[in-house]
């Protein structure tokens, strides 16, 4: 007689060590899981809650200096050093996981304007109020030995900002003209001028890196070609522009900073209107920095807030603001992605998490998947009221609540006057423009 | 233009992209758009008349000109761009830093490249090599190899497969038509086959000739083959049985006296010699060479045909030789040609680097789902064909069967309004599979198979139908359980009906149904007043004019979803609580709200999904490498064919540059690395 019996083969269900999780054999017939779509959105709706739970984007504030931070930058080979000037002419070198400053120089008498740093990491430069561009070492002195600057150069003028090539040994400067130096000379290997006496900020293109584009005081934005003799073209906008950024993945998409409380981003081929109008801020934008990956940027105001853009939406995604952070001067984007480093007036720089509820550090693998899980249910649910709405709140000051709700009010004024005008007016004399539209004045070739 | 005239460039106000030419006398002045410079510029070769070369020059030292130029070019320069931003805006995930090293194995030079002299024996080493100028990494590769090693990206890869992947998918359907082709039996289907392909061969011959002469000779010379062959065996002539009936026939039926006169002409046809315009001599050399190995092949397999080692590749290729016969010819001509195309094809595939093993896998592979293909094909068509017969047998079953069963009466005219009892739910389990009603009707399908297909002898499944042909008898044992449980079931509704005595569910459900129906009626609004324009009084009606005038009937509602639906209640009130949590509006990228609802329906939980696919639809957009720096893009990586960075121009001083800095460097262009190799070795 033949005995049936039941065969199991224990590779199924026994586990190789203790610390595997069990093993948990599933049915995926959709008849035996049903309602998938009230219950993803209920596990939508909490992971919508917890991300707001969870969002502590400040980490922490590093103070030392004695007076506002005017300049950040990133040092170009090491994630956990930043450099950063003050008003009153000192330079600070900063270790960020120890949150201490590792280095305090005197650089210049009276403010510091800029600093950035060599491509290799070894050297840094600095421009200040005393018309003088130094060069430092990153590395310390030794016990004992004063610290001075490898290199001096004596310019003619004050000197606004300076940048450096990505791959090669010169830098620009800008003040009162946009200079090219080489890093051997004492004197500009090239100098453009554009009827414009004095010059923000000037920015090399990462990518394209012979481009620069610099913003000048007579409100307008103006891109060179360093291999041309002359500068290539200028748009005039209504506002000043503080300062720009390039998008270190596209090359021809750069952002810049409006006293006119927006940010613009411009394609270079296309100069007479503005791709996006990114419009939040309640006062001037003083800074923008774009992230490593170009996907969003993050802009500093002097409304006392950081908002962080998507690159090609209108609105910000994220606003942090503290009691005790005061006008923000500069601001940069983290070069693994993951922090934003702020410097505002009342002397103190801020790190913060560029994605304000994620959890730093190792993740297990059922972590991260989880996290992307919940990631991926917000986004799917994203148009539903509730998720949308608990999503989207954000706290704010009071005072800037009430200057956004004026502002409101006076864009609302403003438009309802054009319409009038329109109305009243001969057809077609008063043209419906565009918000993109409406900030640029000329482009001038 | 002459000389008189000078330029009077305005001085680049805003928005001013005019010039105006002043000339001497009276005459006006003449605008000249600065595009129109700008064109000439560049293009000095033709330029318009109305401005002559004259004045190039002067446009080139005006700045304004400049920087026009300068900045299209630019321009131009950066729109190489747009296909990789393009595309790394749709990419479904990008990881970060890009340029990433693959993590495949790496080269002793590569690892070895971080790694530094440490101990004095090392130092001794390096020292000794470095006096007899021995290269310390020996690179295993030169700049070429290397380059050759990038040349291929995935992407070109892919495209390559995919091509390969084409022309194989094409071989194996050209494969398939000619077997299908071959396999057809008709005779007459292959006549016409014949004649449209002697046709077409004829028209083709008669333009080789006007267009490739030497082709057409070559034909011809394929004729004469062809000819000799046919002189050589006893093809369409009087000994065949074929012939030997028909002649017998002959002297009694007109027909068979044409058929064998038409036969005699086709052999004097095709015996007939053609007059070739060559040298005798190359022809008879041509007849001596071709003619010996096919006499070889032919008589070969003959003598040893009793031996199956020796019928290697000989015997594969002698059906078709022995196939050809002098009409063939020509159709064989014509298949050599797709034959060359197939050849192609696989010259193409030996190209490949893949290895030669695997390709014949492949093929073999291909054949065989060929030929499953081919049979599958065939089993559904069979089972397509019982189908038919089937639909075509069962009514008269239903018909004969109808009044034999008779518990079952109304059951299939019924249908769902049975259902609804409990009582009903015994009969639901009765209700008989199709497959015991369609047996019966076997023997016939297997016979319309037998007779119309050729039974597949190489691939075929045993096929219950065809091998019991006999029809088999349904016996019904009656199952002991079942019965239990029925009685079992019985009791039960017994008891439920005992238990619930008293209250008639059905008949509640019903009312509350119909008040539900008239609650969602609308009311007749009556706005009459009573005594208006009449007496007034108890029990006086207001007259009918009245009635119809003031009593306002509002349109009817729309039928309610549970119309059709008796045992159902839906209730069409809008619930403000589910309300809240309802979207309103279309959101933006969405199309219409079937778009927007199937992409909300698709779970994408670990709940509803398998692993993988959970990996799959929940992988995020960026990825970043924790602890990397993400460097911005290098031109040289992404756009190949420009190298604009002068490669000798470095950083002209190195500060104490650190290791890191240095393979940073060196990871940034390959380019310069190659040339810093080619410099250490000089």
């Amino acid at each position: 007689m033949k005995v049936k019996v039941l065969c199991r083969n224990p590779d199924d269900y026994v586990r190789e060590t203790t610390r595997d999780i069990q093993r948990v054999p599933r049915n995926y017939d959709p008849t035996l899981h049903p309602f998938e779509v009230p219950r993803e959105y209920t596990r939508a709706l909490n992971a919508t809650k917890l991300e707001r739970v969870f969002a502590k984007p400040f980490v922490a504030s590093l103070d030392g200096h004695r007076d506002g931070i005017s300049c950040i930058t990133k040092h170009a080979k090491s994630l956990s050093t930043v450099i950063s000037g003050a008003c009153d002419g000192e330079v600070k070198l900063w270790n960020l996981p120890k949150q201490e400053c590792l280095r305090t120089v005197q650089a210049h008498e009276g403010f510091v304007r800029g600093i950035c740093s060599r491509f290799c990491g070894t050297s840094f430069f600095t421009v200040g109020d005393d018309k003088t561009i130094k060069q430092w070492n990153l590395e310390a002195p030794g016990y004992g030995v004063r610290e001075e600057p490898i290199n001096t150069i004596l310019g003619k003028a004050v000197f606004t900002g300076i940048d450096h090539h990505q791959r090669e040994s010169t830098f620009v400067t800008c003040g009162q003209t946009v200079d090219i130096w080489d890093e051997q000379r004492s004197s500009p290997i090239r100098s453009f001028s554009w009827g414009v006496d004095s010059f923000s900020c000037v920015r090399y293109n990462p990518v394209e890196t012979e481009l620069l584009a610099s913003c000048a005081s007579d409100r307008s934005i103006v891109l060179y070609d360093t291999r041309e003799s002359a500068p290539l073209r200028k748009v005039v906008m209504q506002l000043r522009s503080n300062t720009l950024c390039w998008n270190p993945m596209e090359a021809y998409y750069f952002t810049c900073a409006n006293e006119d409380y927006n940010l613009y981003t411009y394609d270079i081929r296309h100069l007479d209107v503005p791709v996006t109008v990114h419009m939040d801020h309640v006062s001037a934008v003083l800074d923008v920095d774009y992230s490593p990956t170009g996907r969003e940027f993050v802009s500093a105001s002097f409304d006392k807030t950081i908002r962080i853009f998507p690159k090609d939406k209108g609105h910000s995604r994220e606003v942090y603001h503290t009691k005790r952070m005061q006008h923000v001067i500069c601001v940069r984007w983290s070069a693994d992605n993951k922090y934003v480093l702020s410097g505002s007036d009342e002397m103190n720089i801020r790190l913060w998490k560029a994605n304000a509820s994620e959890k730093l550090g190792l993740l297990s693998t059922r972590e991260k998947a989880a996290a992307h899980y919940n990631k991926k249910l917000i986004e799917k649910f994203q148009h539903h009221p509730q998720v949308r709405r608990i999503a989207r709140h954000r706290h704010l000051p009071g005072d800037i609540l009430k200057q956004k709700r004026e502002q409101r009010e006076m864009k609302e004024a403003r438009r309802r006057r054009e319409q009038n005008v329109r109305k009243h007016s001969k057809p077609g004399s008063v043209p419906l423009l565009t918000e993109k539209e409406k900030h640029v004045v000329a482009v001038v070739e | 233009m002459n000389s008189s005239r000078h330029l009077l460039p305005t001085s680049e106000p805003l928005k001013t992209q005019w010039f105006t030419f002043v000339s001497e006398g009276n005459a006006p002045p003449i605008y000249i758009n600065v595009f129109m410079f700008t064109r000439i510029i560049r293009d000095p070769a033709s330029p318009p008349e109305e401005v002559s070369s004259y004045f190039a020059d002067v446009c080139l030292s005006c700045p304004q000109i400049q920087r026009g130029i300068a900045y299209e070019k630019t321009a131009a320069e950066v729109s190489c761009w747009r296909n990789i931003i393009l595309q790394n805006q749709k990419a479904e995930q990008m990881v970060f830093p890009l340029n990433q090293e693959s993590s495949g194995p790496k080269r002793v030079e590569q690892v070895v490249a971080g790694w530094k002299v440490q101990t004095p024996l090392e130092q001794e080493i390096f020292r000794l090599l470095h006096i007899n100028s021995q290269p310390v990494a020996d690179p295993v590769l030169t700049p070429v190899e290397e380059q050759s090693l990038k040349a291929m990206s995935l992407e070109e890869a892919k495209i390559r497969r995919a091509e390969l992947q084409k022309a194989r998918a094409l071989q194996s359907y050209y494969e398939a038509k000619a077997k299908r082709e071959k396999k057809i039996k008709s005779k007459k289907y292959h006549k016409v086959q014949k004649k449209a392909k002697c046709k077409d061969f004829l028209k083709q011959f008669d333009e080789m000739v006007k267009t490739n002469p030497e082709g057409a000779l070559e034909e011809l010379k394929k004729m004469e083959l062809s000819r000799m062959e046919e002189r050589m065996s006893l093809k369409h002539q009087n000994s065949g049985k074929w012939a030997k009936s028909k002649a017998i026939m002959a002297k009694y039926d007109d027909s068979a006296r044409k058929a064998m006169q038409e036969q005699l002409q086709m052999n004097k046809d095709l015996t007939q010699k053609i007059v070739v315009p060559s040298d005798d001599e190359h022809e008879s050399n041509e007849e001596g060479l071709e003619t010996v190995p096919d006499f070889v092949n032919d008589s070969e397999p003959v003598i040893d045909s009793v031996n199956p080692w020796m019928r290697g590749q000989l015997t594969h290729e002698e059906p078709e030789v022995s196939c050809v016969t002098t009409e063939d010819v020509q159709t064989a001509e014509e298949e050599n040609e797709e034959e060359e195309l197939v050849g192609e094809f696989e010259r193409k595939r030996k190209l490949r680097q893949v290895s030669d093993k695997e390709e014949e896998e492949e093929e073999e592979e291909d054949d065989d789902e060929e030929e499953e293909d081919v049979s599958e094909f065939n089993t559904l068509f069979r089972l397509m064909r019982s189908e038919k017969t089937l639909e075509g047998s069962n009514p008269t079953r239903e018909g004969l069967n109808t009044p034999g069963q008779e518990d079952e009466d109304g059951l299939l005219n019924e249908g769902q309004v049975r259902v609804r009892n409990i009582e009903d739910l015994e009969v639901l389990g009765e209700v008989v599979d199709p497959q015991p009603i369609a047996e019966p009707s076997l023997p016939q399908t297997a016979a319309v198979e037998a007779t119309s297909e050729p039974p597949n002898k190489k691939k075929r499944e045993i096929d219950l139908k065809e091998v019991l042909t006999k029809e088999a008898k349904a016996v019904k044992v009656p199952f002991l359980p079942t019965v239990v449980d029925e009685e079992e079931r019985d009791e039960q509704i017994s008891i439920i009906k005992e238990a619930f005595a008293g209250d008639d569910v059905i008949s509640d459900f019903i009312k509350d149904k119909s008040k539900r129906e008239a609650a969602g009626r609308p009311e007749v609004v009556d706005l009459t007043l009573p005594g208006w324009g009449e007496w007034g009084g108890v029990g006086l009606k207001p007259p009918r004019w009245k009635r119809k005038r003031f009593r306002i009937k509002a349109a009817p509602p729309p039928p309610r979803q549970d119309q059709k639906l008796p045992d159902v209640i839906i209730s069409e009130n809008r619930n403000a609580s589910v309300a809240a949590h309802q979207v309103s509006q279309l959101p933006f990228p969405f199309q219409n709200t079937a778009q927007f609802e199937s992409s909300i329906r698709t779970p994408i939980g670990p709940t509803w999904n398998t692993q993988s696919v959970v990996k799959n639809m929940t992988k995020p957009k960026v990825i970043t490498k924790m602890g990397a720096i993400i460097e911005p893009m290098v031109k040289e990586h992404f756009i190949k064919n420009k190298t604009t960075t002068p490669g000798g121009k470095g950083p002209a001083i190195m500060l104490g540059e650190n290791k890191r800095a240095k393979e940073g460097a060196k990871r940034s262009s390959e380019k310069h690395r190659g040339r810093r190799s080619q410099k250490r070795r000089k």
